[in-house]
């Protein structure tokens, strides 16, 4: 029975650290906890649905275009209101995160209404595979490995490319990346669209296993933002390794103790950590230099 | 005379902080030219008001870098016209590696074989950076540091060279070592903005100095002239001068800190 919880636990898990890896992503170029990360996604996500239910049009067709609406609107976030904001302090820019957030889930009621819809994936929820007694979704499955995936190419890009590095360079030192002729607005445009594509990735996952709804995105990215916490915020392999952790912890606490609370265990973690070690698991605990 | 770099009466402004006062520059082609003052005269604000750094500043005044004005330009494009710049406090990447922050260096340009040359020819400056290549910048010692911020801001293949204080913090003998690179440096063909508060040093390397305090150059000439100067003897090159029982002025070395 743990093992099949750990195993459910480690699917949900997977859209925690997603959603932890992407809000990590910003979090380190500019210090901003993105709450709209997860309606960024949920608008992505409605993009997929109209593609593959409304227009009938192929999985992948659904897939590509999601992910290139994603792109666009991660760009234009960052370059219509984040850029904009003269001298800002983070206090603000969280205020803008929100505000946008509430502007996305206005949109999306307005357009599509808060019905519950079902987006159809090629992976099924219901076909299952048996791995020693474990029984695991193919929906499962494709979510796990979508995880996997994404930390791989993520891993990639910001250690063997000319473009990750100077991610990595401007979220170190911005005034060291000017004068280096790194571009750092521009960068972290990019940043913010790759925070959303993986924001997107979460919710296409996520839309099948529950529904696709307006609301969809609020409680996952709460866990999420949890997930990061315990990871520490900076560390992208921490995000990962906290949003697995909270998906099985949480898993088993509501299977072994209470299911009612099951939810309140995110919070308990970000009040343990805070309280014990307030850099996370793998953070750093930075003490900014004057 | 070709001016690389023409500075025209700038008045840059902190706030309300009335920080450089009316400054004019001229760097030549070719030159080393230093720029001597205490803590707080304003020599960083020289070199980050070059490298637009400070918004909206400055505030009155020209800058002019190879025949272009730049004041009022983007950071990036200032940079881009061939200006390498090694600021206070190093700020070199901390946790990329020594290589990688040379890779930083020239993220402007594009062909590998290049800046991998380049790279070779920055090892050859400072054989010590080979060895520490794959390690953490952030773990390099402050001398260490220094050689890699130098090298950092030559990647970019710049006309002219702005060095914020590289002596900082070094023993001497390290300061002698990187002022030699720095004169071959300039013997490759770059042209060296050289902010020092060893005055002693940077004299020795370079063809022009100015002296700043409180926002203003109160002297300025060649090296040699600024060296018989009194003032610059007392106030920067440790030289008190007294009046000798004999009557004539002698200069004896006066005790200083840094
Ligand atoms: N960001 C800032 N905001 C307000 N005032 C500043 C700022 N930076 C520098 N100043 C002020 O401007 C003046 C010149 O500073 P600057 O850093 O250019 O001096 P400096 O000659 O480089 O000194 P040091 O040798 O100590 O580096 C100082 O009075 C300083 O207090
Ligand atoms: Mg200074």
């Amino acid at each position: 029975m743990t093992g099949q919880l750990i195993i459910s636990g480690l699917t949900i898990g997977s859209i925690y650290a997603m959603l932890a890896l992407a809000m990590s992503i910003i979090y380190k170029a500019s210090e901003i906890p993105n709450f709209a990360q997860g309606d960024m996604g949920m608008i992505s996500t409605y993009i997929a649905y109209m593609i593959l239910v409304v227009h009938g049009w192929p999985f992948w067709m659904a897939f590509a275009g999601a992910m290139i609406f994603a792109v666009i609107l991660g760009f234009l976030f960052e370059f219509l209101f984040i850029r904009r904001a003269k001298e800002p302090n983070i206090l603000n820019l969280i205020i803008v995160t929100l505000g946008f957030q509430l502007f996305l889930y206005g949109m999306t009621g307005w357009r599509w209404g808060s019905d519950q819809r079902r987006l159809g994936m090629p992976f099924s929820e219901t076909d299952t595979i048996n791995v020693g007694g474990v029984v695991i979704s193919h929906l499962g499955v494709a979510t796990i490995l979508t995880s996997i995936i994404i930390m791989v190419m993520l891993w990639f890009f910001l250690s063997r490319t000319k473009l990750g590095l100077a991610m990595k360079a401007v979220q170190q030192n911005p005034m060291a990346a000017e004068i280096n002729g790194i571009p750092k607005d521009r960068i972290l445009g990019i940043s913010f669209a790759i925070s959303s594509v993986i924001g997107a990735m979460a919710g296409m996952m996520i839309a099948p296993i529950t529904t696709l709804d307006p609301n969809m995105m609020w409680d996952p990215l709460m866990k999420g933002f949890a997930a990061a916490v315990l990871g520490g915020m900076t560390s992208l392999p921490g995000a990962i390794i906290g949003g697995y952790l909270l998906g099985i912890i949480e898993n088993l606490f509501g299977f072994y103790v209470s299911l009612e609370f099951k939810s309140v265990v995110a919070f308990l973690i970000i009040v343990l950590v805070l309280v014990f070690k307030p850099a996370g698991i793998l953070g750093h605990h930075y003490v900014r230099k004057v | 005379m070709s001016a690389l770099l023409q500075i025209k009466n700038i008045e840059t402004y902190y706030g309300l902080v009335y920080a450089l006062r009316g400054v004019s520059l001229n760097i030549e082609q070719g030159s080393i030219t230093t720029i001597l003052g205490n803590n707080g005269a304003g020599k960083t604000t020289i070199l980050n008001s070059i490298a637009g750094l400070i918004d909206d500043q400055p505030e009155k005044g020209e800058i002019w870098f190879d025949g272009k004005k730049i004041n009022g330009m983007k950071t990036v494009k200032i940079i881009g016209m061939g200006i390498g710049y090694a600021p206070e406090g190093r700020q070199i990447f901390n946790e990329l590696t020594v290589k990688e922050n040379l890779e930083m260096g020239a993220y402007s340009r594009s062909n590998r074989k290049e800046i991998s040359d380049d790279i070779d020819k920055m090892f050859r400056y400072f054989p010590v950076l080979e060895e520490r290549s794959k390690q953490l910048a952030g773990t390099l010692s402050g001398g260490e540091q220094q050689m890699l911020a130098i090298s950092r801001a030559l990647m970019s293949r710049p006309k002219m060279l702005m060095l914020d204080e590289p002596s900082l913090g070094l023993s001497p003998i390290l300061v002698k070592e990187i002022f030699g690179i720095i004169k071959t440096i300039n013997e490759d063909g770059v042209t060296i903005l050289l902010v020092e508060q060893n005055a002693n040093m940077a004299l020795s390397i370079a063809h022009y100095g100015y002296i700043l305090e409180n926002g203003r150059f109160v002297t300025s000439g060649s090296s040699e002239k600024l060296r018989e100067n009194d003032d610059v003897k007392e106030f920067y090159l440790g030289l008190k001068s007294e009046t000798s029982v004999k009557g004539y002025q002698r200069y004896k070395r006066k005790k200083r800190w840094n």
